[in-house]
């Protein structure tokens, strides 16, 4: 495996599925008592968040925890370029110490490409932007396939903000390596810039009806509603907060329908809700919603990418810890 | 001064010919060799081989001084010029503090004189501060000694249509014009940095689209014709940019246009990596903008190639891409480049490329002293070039004080051999030859490598 992960189109398909076997195993540690593994002993992990986040940054931190890492965690709010120092000099003094891991949550696309241009530790890409945040995209692939299994010919429907979306972006790398079958739905505003050439060549589909894309063929296996910012409306993405539901909304109705199509249908949202805006309180809580297991999958997914990046496939058993 | 005798160049690339330079100006020029009488004590410069142009003139140069002296300086620039085959430059007005006032513009002028390797043509600022609110001193940069005429915000666009009306009908008076740098802001969010298409799609990046730029010369060709007065567009960079332009040309609008080295060589795909060094405004676009931008230097749509030279610290580019300046250096390579994709490729003459480089480009600015044809009487602003030598860039060997060179380790075919200003030779073999003792206010010493 490579010594960072960047993007989730890094990976090859037997990473993948060597990640989330991994990820299985650690999500059966973090059911014991005794959760904590050796395997990352004696290695130093740092958190680097100039972005705010309180899911992925406490999530990393446990897993670097549980894999017995020093984990540090250094936050910092704005661009390194307000405050004068550049992005270089601020990682280059991070890495002074020492460190294995650095893992990056900026709010610059690219980001973390260029910092591993930079440093001799591994990169681990928490959300670059509106770029990628490919541990994102593994946690969903994990919780999908707990659920069902290969995700070979599986539908996936991706809803919502996809212009400013990261986790539209791994998702559709990640799950085309795994080779579902890809819808993804925005308003036109909301559409990524050169998405038609984009998904002609990745093999996803375009749609600007949610309910053609959900009802107009086969039913879906999944259905991803992601966060649409109450602040995109300023900027003339779309007039209201209702009309977008009634537009894009996986509303109570909506989602009636899809039970009747496919009572299994799973429902994802990589969080934070906006209960009653993209995601009716309904759907968020029915059966169908998977939301809850994708936070608890996050552990064990950045364990399993962790160790994979730090250890790797060779470094001997996960129980045993690293040579 | 002593005279000086260039001996068997190829004038414009064509016949070869003698000629004979005395107090700064072209006295004989003769295809008959030996026909001239070499003086004794004559600089005599072995052409055989070599062609023979007019000095370029860059309508499109960030010299950083006053205000970031640590980036460039008018010295440091203008050896970076001269080693670039110019003999003239326009330094844009975007220092700190700007060019908005007869005395800022003429302290420019005198920097340049003392640095004595190019003559360096102050550009003012259109608006006080370049706001883009309230006319600058317009009227007092043209009366004084440095008799400006190009204006420009360059940076930024002058948006507001009402702005740019009374600025053009202001500065036809005195026959200026105003360099525009045609980007709409509203139809970008303040952060965009890259072109917008799928790979900025792909790479999650606020992008330019093309009718940001496009539409802006749009207005600006009707409110020239309106008018009456004089619009450039700056480093156009998008096929529908040259559209328009074709069209206004056609009308009979004064418009004129340039484009940068950058623009007619590389493409979108470099900011894949998200490297800054790559990241320029207008940005790098897709390789059918390349292709239209050839086309159009060619065919003569577009007047000019100017380099948007743009010094920028090492630390100003080490940001999160969205965060890092704009801009990359342009001087020292635009003749091997242009050679490389306009003529070697077969698309123009070296002569077509002499008239974009240097007689196009003085005719805009009104430098009466820069382009002429190389004949008796003329200035004697000089370049010789080898249109074969192989060029391999070194951001390293640079005269500029910054090294945000896109170009580096790339090859061309195609040199500057030796530049001439008035009489005097002011670069050799791509180095400048820095007057004796450093007079540029002390910082003409790190111009030196």
């Amino acid at each position: 495996m490579a010594r960072h992960l960047l993007s989730a189109a890094d990976l090859t398909r037997d990473e993948v599925l060597e990640i989330l076997r991994t990820a299985a195993s650690m999500h059966d540690v973090q059911r014991r008592e005794v959760k904590k593994l050796p395997a990352l002993r004696g290695r130093t992990v740092i958190n680097l968040f100039f972005e705010d986040s309180t899911r992925t940054r406490s999530s990393f931190e446990i897993a670097g925890k549980w894999m017995s890492a020093d984990t540090i965690n250094i936050t910092g709010k704005g661009s390194s370029a307000s405050k004068g120092e550049s992005l270089r000099d601020t990682v280059l003094t991070i890495t002074a110490m020492a460190v294995d891991a650095l893992v990056i949550r900026h709010s610059a696309s690219g980001a973390c490409h260029q910092v591993a241009e930079w440093v001799d530790a591994s990169v681990i890409n928490a959300g670059d932007g509106t770029h990628e945040h490919p541990t994102q995209a593994l946690l969903d692939a994990y919780t999908m396939t707990q659920r069902l299994g290969d995700l070979e010919g599986r539908r996936v429907v991706i809803v919502g903000d996809l212009t400013h979306s990261r986790v539209f972006r791994s998702n559709v790398l990640l799950l085309k390596t795994l080779g579902a079958d890809v819808t993804v739905v925005a308003p036109p505003t909301l559409m990524p810039s050169g998405a038609g050439p984009w998904s002609r060549q990745d093999g996803f589909a375009l749609e600007q009806d949610l309910d053609d894309a959900l009802f107009g063929g086969p039913p879906p296996d999944v259905v991803m509603m992601l966060r649409v910012q109450r602040e995109r409306m300023s900027g003339g993405y779309f007039p209201t907060a209702r009309e977008y539901t009634v537009g894009y909304g996986l509303t109570r109705p909506r989602l009636d329908r899809l039970r009747a199509a496919n009572d299994d249908v799973l429902v994802m949202h990589p969080g934070p809700m906006n209960r009653g805006l993209e995601i009716s309180a309904e759907a968020a809580d029915s059966l169908n919603s998977v939301i809850l297991d994708q936070v608890s999958a996050g552990v064990a997914v950045r364990m399993a990418v962790l160790y994979h990046l730090l250890v790797g496939t060779d470094g001997g058993s996960i129980e045993e810890g690293s040579a | 001064m002593s005279d000086l005798v260039i001996t068997g160049a190829r004038i414009l690339g064509e016949a070869a010919a003698d000629v004979l330079v005395r107090d700064g100006e072209i006295a004989q020029v003769s295809e008959q060799p030996g026909a001239i009488e070499i003086p004794v004590d004559a600089e005599v410069i072995d052409a055989d081989g070599l062609a023979l142009l007019p000095g370029f003139v860059d309508l499109h140069t960030h010299l950083r001084e006053p205000g970031r002296e640590d980036t460039e300086t008018v010295a440091s620039g203008s050896a970076a010029a001269a080693a670039g085959g110019f003999t003239a430059v326009l330094a844009m007005a975007n220092t700190n503090p700007v060019t908005d006032t007869g005395e800022a513009a003429v302290h420019i002028l005198e920097l340049g004189r003392r640095a004595g390797l190019v003559e360096v043509q102050p550009v003012g600022a259109v608006t006080k501060g370049l706001r883009g609110e309230e006319l600058a001193e317009l009227g007092l940069m043209a009366r004084s000694k440095a008799g400006v005429r190009v204006f420009s915000d360059d940076g930024r666009c002058i948006g507001d249509a009402r702005v740019m009306r009374r600025a053009l009908e202001y500065i036809r008076g005195f026959g200026g014009v105003i360099s525009q740098h045609s980007q709409e802001p509203h139809l970008a969010d303040g952060s965009a940095c890259c072109h917008e298409g799928e790979l900025s799609g792909r790479l999650g990046l606020p992008g330019w689209p093309s009718p940001a730029e496009s539409s802006i010369i749009a207005r600006d060709a009707m409110l020239a014709q309106h008018t009456g007065s004089r619009v450039h567009v700056a480093h156009v960079s998008t096929a529908e940019g040259v559209e328009v332009i074709r069209w206004a040309k056609a009308r009979g609008i004064a418009l004129t246009a340039e484009v940068t080295p950058h623009h007619l060589a590389l493409d979108v795909s470099r900011v894949t990596g998200y490297d800054p060094t790559f990241k320029v405004n207008p940005p790098l676009r897709p390789q059918e903008d390349i292709m239209a931008l050839r086309e159009a230097l060619a065919d003569g749509t577009i007047d000019a190639v100017a380099t948007d030279h743009a010094p920028h610290a090492r630390h100003d580019k080490e940001h999160a891409f969205v965060d890092a300046a704009f801009g990359m250096l342009g001087l020292e390579t635009a003749f091997s480049v242009v050679h490389d994709v306009m003529v070697r490729s077969g698309r123009m003459s070296l002569a077509d490329l002499s008239t974009r480089m240097s007689s196009a480009p003085a005719r805009i600015a009104g430098l009466t002293g820069h382009g002429r044809s190389v004949e008796v009487g003329a200035p004697a602003n000089l370049v010789l070039v080898d249109t074969a030598a192989q060029v391999v860039v070194d951001k390293n060997a640079s005269h500029s004080l910054s090294r945000n060179n896109p170009w580096h380790g790339s090859t061309f075919t195609g040199a500057v051999h030796t530049t001439v200003l008035r009489g005097r030779l002011t670069a050799r073999d791509g180095r400048a030859l820095v007057p004796e003792p450093a007079v540029g206010g002390g910082w003409a010493a790190e111009a030196q490598p």
